[in-house]
């Protein structure tokens, strides 16, 4: 799978740059699959800051160091939580999707009808849609940045007095540069495995509708797999760019 | 129009075409028998390299099929209909933007034009009321009928037809049989259609050929074909007569 997976992208780099620009398409996969994802990943980051946020606030507590739990929260969301927790979201409701829809369209010969009016179907279904998942992700993500701190700051609330321009400025004070970019940037990486592995399964359905099914559940494994294998070679790349030094 | 010669594909071990050579002169209409698995689809993929042949060659209108790159192709799909065997019209758009999907992709024409073509295959289907129609909420007959509307859209001179009637009764069988005839004799298309529905093919042909185990084992008019005294035909037609009611004879 992985020299198909390989062979698949490598096809990919070689069309995208091959006009006609499917411009109209990607705006369209990108305000559809961002449509669709904005709402669960919205609460999930929602809980996610929340959750973080209460239990951070005993373990420092026992240290003396509870001033530093709008900082520890906002490192941990931007660098780490907000980024991964979406691309995982986001591949299993869109890695599937893709999968499902064009593992439908191949089994029932649609990709097909497409070749052989003259439409090369890969730019057409496959380039727009990793082109559209690989920058709504980022997008996606700094919203779920955003709405993940303010999950974590009810939870603030909840165990310390503190008000919403105190705790901001403890956030945006802790979190630097070097936090913000690798971590919205490595969701570009991420992006693009979520529609690489989605179009790839599903273009390459076969089987009939048990061939759809296979398509849609695989495709949110690898990717999810794939994403927690790139993020631990993203996080040490970006430590070594953008070494955490105080 | 159409000149295939020693074609062969395989799938793995299963020789699935062996040697097939073939010659469909302009205006034909001409049917591909056989059982199932023979091949048949396979056959007709290859002459629009949906499919690649393992050897052989194919030419169409003087044209080398199997040399040509994908530009080429693409240009000569262009003058090519071809009816899917479930119609596989595009789930995601209405019937209007199915049928001017290879319009809007393959031809610089105005919006004047494209309304006037759309208008007018749909009325050849019979089917205007349907427009703006989903795919999921046409029945299968119209579905076909939507299918065909799409391909001939282009104004082809070749139209390629996988089982039409494949899973209709046997009125809406006659009714896409019946269709197809006309358009054909409307718009002067020379057509291959691959069926086992011994009634569509009586409609529609005026050649056959019966494809068995990747070889073709017989050509000639469909009469020559039903009242052939070989085992093998005989065996397929009397199947296929029962399977009609008698209705061919």
């Amino acid at each position: 799978m992985l020299g198909g997976l390989t062979t698949f992208s490598a096809r990919f780099f070689k069309e995208v740059f091959i006009p006609p620009y499917e411009i109209e398409q990607i705006r369209k996969h990108m305000i559809e699959l961002g449509m669709k994802t904005l709402p669960i990943v919205g609460v999930t980051g929602f809980i996610i800051g929340l959750v973080i946020a209460l239990q951070l606030s005993p373990v420092l507590k026992r240290f003396g160091a509870e001033a530093f739990l709008p900082g520890s929260v906002g490192i941990s969301i931007v660098r780490e939580l907000g980024p991964v927790i979406c691309a995982l979201i986001f591949a299993g409701r869109v890695s599937s999707g893709i999968g499902a829809e064009l593992g439908s369209m191949r089994v029932t010969e649609q990709i097909d009808a497409m070749e052989v009016s003259g439409v090369h179907p890969f730019r057409y279904l496959v380039v727009t849609r990793i082109f559209a998942t690989t920058f709504i992700l980022p997008i996606l993500t700094v919203y779920v940045i955003f709405i993940s701190l303010i999950g974590a700051y009810i939870a603030v609330v909840l165990v310390q007095n503190m008000t919403w321009a105190y705790y901001i400025d403890r956030v945006v004070f802790a979190v630097e540069f070097g936090d913000a970019i690798p971590g919205v940037s490595k969701t570009f990486v991420f992006g693009f495995i979520v529609g690489l592995v989605g179009c790839y399964k599903g273009y390459t359905a076969e089987n009939g509708t048990e061939g759809v099914g296979q398509a849609s559940t695989s495709a949110v494994v690898v990717s999810s797999l794939l994403i927690l294998i790139f993020d631990m070679v993203l996080v040490k790349l970006s430590l070594w760019i953008w070494p955490v030094v105080k | 129009m159409v000149e295939i010669r020693d074609l062969h594909k395989s799938f793995g071990n299963n020789v699935v075409l062996d040697g097939v050579s073939l010659n469909v002169e302009e205006a034909d209409n001409m049917i591909v028998f056989g059982r199932s698995g023979t091949g048949k689809s396979v056959l007709l993929k290859c002459l629009i390299r949906l499919l690649e042949p393992d050897s052989g060659s194919i030419k169409i209108q003087d044209k080398d099929v199997l040399a040509m790159d994908l530009k080429e192709l693409n240009s000569l799909r262009k003058d090519i209909g071809f009816l899917f065997q479930g119609a596989a019209l595009y789930d995601s758009m209405s019937v209007r933007e199915n049928l001017e999907f290879p319009l809007i992709r393959n031809f610089d024409l105005g919006r004047k034009e494209i309304d006037e073509r759309v208008h007018f295959v749909l009325e050849a289907v019979s089917l205007l009321e349907a427009v703006d129609k989903m795919p999921s909420e046409l029945s299968g007959g119209m579905k076909k009928r939507i299918g065909l509307a799409r391909s001939i859209i282009t104004k082809p001179k070749l139209m390629f037809y996988d089982e039409p009637t494949t899973g209709l009764d046997p009125i809406t069988s006659k009714e896409i049989s019946v269709l197809i005839i006309e358009l054909q004799r409307a718009l002067k298309m020379t057509s291959v259609v691959v069926t086992h529905d011994l009634l569509c093919a009586k409609i529609i042909a005026n050649r056959a050929i019966v494809l068995d185990e990747g070889k073709i084992v017989k050509e000639g008019s469909i009469e020559d074909l039903i009242t052939s005294d070989e085992p093998l035909l005989k065996n397929f037609f009397s199947d296929e007569i029962i399977e009609n009611k008698g209705s061919l004879i």
